[in-house]
C-alpha cells in the first residue's frame, strides 16, 4: 500500500472508526512514515480546533413551538389546495357562462365568435398535450422510485 | 442520529394513513437534528428554522411514497439537504445579481452568510472556523457538519448520503485539507497555538 492508500485509514484513525486490526496496520505504517505522521498531527490540531466549535442552542420556546409551526404549514397547505380548486372551478364556470352569453348574443359579429372558439380549442389542445406528455414521461420515468 | 426503533416504524405506518399525531412523534424525534444540520448547511438561525420546518412539511406530504421498512431519517435528510442547497443557490444568485460587477470582481462566498451568532461560545478562532466551514463546497461542508456537529458515524453518514464509507472518508479528507488551507493550521500557518 502507498501513502495515498492510507488516507482513508488516517481519517478513520482520527475519528476512532477503525477496527483493532486496521488501527494496528495504520500505526505500523506511521512508525515508518514521517510524512503521514506529520500529516496526522496537522489533522489532529485541526480536529481540536473544530471540536471547540459548538452550535448555539436556540431558546426553549423554539422547540416548544416547533411542531405548531410545522402543523400550521401543513394545515395551510391543505387550505391553499382547497382554495385553489374552488377558484379554478369558479373561474371555469364564470368563463363558460360568459362565453355562452357571447355566442348566443346575435349582436356579436361571427368573426369574434369564431376567434373565441378557436382560442378555446387551441387552449384545450395545449392543455391535453401537456397533460399527456406529463403522464407519458411519468410512466416511462425509470428513476421515479429512486431514493424513496 | 437516533437509531431506528419500533416507535418510529409504527409512527411511519400511521403517517402513511394520514395521521398528523403520528407525524408529531417523528418531528419531535428529529427536529433538533434537522435544525442543526440546516444551520450547519446555510449558516444562520432564521433560515435554518424555516428550512427545517419546511422539510418536515414536504416529508409529511410525501411520506406515502416511502417504501415500508425504510428508515425515516436518511430519506428525510435528502429532502432537507435539497431544500438547503436550493436555498443557497438562490442566495448566491441574488447576491450575484445585486452586486455591481466593476466594484466586486468575484461573488462573495457562502461563508459570508455564516452568522457568528450561530456559534455557542465565541472567540476569534471559533468565528474563523465557522466562516471557513461556510466557504467549503456543499458536499464537503455537509460531511463536516454531519461528523463534527451531529457526531454521526461513517456508516450513518454513508446511509444519509446514499454513498459508501469510502466516499465519506475521502470527502472528509479533502474537506479537512481545505479547512487547513483556509485556517492556516498546517505547517507555518497562523492558527497554530490553540489554547
Amino acid at each position: 500500500m502507498t501513502c495515498h492508500d492510507y488516507k482513508d485509514l488516517m481519517m478513520g484513525y482520527l475519528d476512532n472508526e477503525l477496527s483493532d486490526e486496521q488501527r494496528h496496520q495504520f500505526e505500523t505504517h506511521l512508525d515508518g512514515c514521517p510524512e503521514c505522521a506529520g500529516e496526522l498531527e496537522e489533522f489532529k490540531k485541526l480536529k481540536a480546533i473544530t471540536d471547540e466549535v459548538t452550535l448555539a442552542e436556540p431558546e426553549d420556546r423554539i422547540w416548544q413551538q416547533y411542531w405548531d409551526g410545522v402543523y400550521n404549514r401543513i394545515e395551510r397547505g391543505v387550505g391553499w389546495i382547497v382554495f385553489s380548486v374552488a377558484a379554478i372551478l369558479l373561474v371555469i364556470y364564470g368563463g363558460f357562462r360568459a362565453i355562452e352569453e357571447l355566442i348566443k348574443d346575435p349582436n356579436v359579429e361571427i368573426i369574434l365568435k369564431a376567434g373565441l372558439l378557436a382560442l378555446i380549442a387551441g387552449l384545450a389542445i395545449l392543455f391535453v398535450s401537456v397533460l399527456r406528455e406529463r403522464l407519458y414521461f411519468w410512466r416511462k420515468d425509470r428513476y421515479r422510485d429512486v431514493r424513496r | 442520529m437516533p437509531s431506528v426503533c419500533q416507535e418510529e416504524i409504527i409512527a411511519m405506518q400511521r403517517c402513511r394513513r394520514g395521521s398528523p399525531e403520528a407525524f408529531e412523534v417523528l418531528v419531535n424525534r428529529y427536529m433538533k437534528d434537522a435544525y442543526f444540520i440546516a444551520l450547519g448547511l446555510v449558516g444562520n438561525r432564521e433560515d435554518a428554522l424555516d428550512l427545517s420546518q419546511e422539510a418536515f412539511v414536504r416529508a409529511y406530504r410525501n411520506i406515502k411514497n416511502v417504501k415500508p421498512g425504510r428508515r425515516f431519517f436518511p430519506w428525510f435528510y435528502q429532502i432537507l439537504k435539497n431544500l438547503c442547497v436550493s436555498h443557497l443557490r438562490k442566495r448566491r444568485y441574488r447576491q450575484a445579481s445585486s452586486l455591481d460587477a466593476p466594484d466586486c470582481p468575484e461573488v462573495a462566498a457562502t461563508g459570508d452568510y455564516f452568522s457568528p451568532e450561530a456559534v455557542a461560545r465565541r472567540n476569534e478562532i471559533r468565528d474563523k472556523v465557522w466562516q471557513a466551514i461556510g466557504k467549503l463546497d456543499d458536499k464537503h461542508r455537509e460531511v463536516i457538519i454531519l461528523r463534527h456537529f451531529q457526531n454521526m458515524s461513517y456508516e450513518q453518514i454513508a446511509e444519509a448520503l446514499f454513498c459508501n464509507k469510502g466516499t465519506v472518508t475521502s470527502r472528509l479528507y479533502y474537506a479537512r485539507k481545505k479547512l487547513e488551507e483556509l485556517l492556516g493550521t498546517g505547517k507555518g500557518g497562523y492558527i497554530n497555538d490553540m489554547p
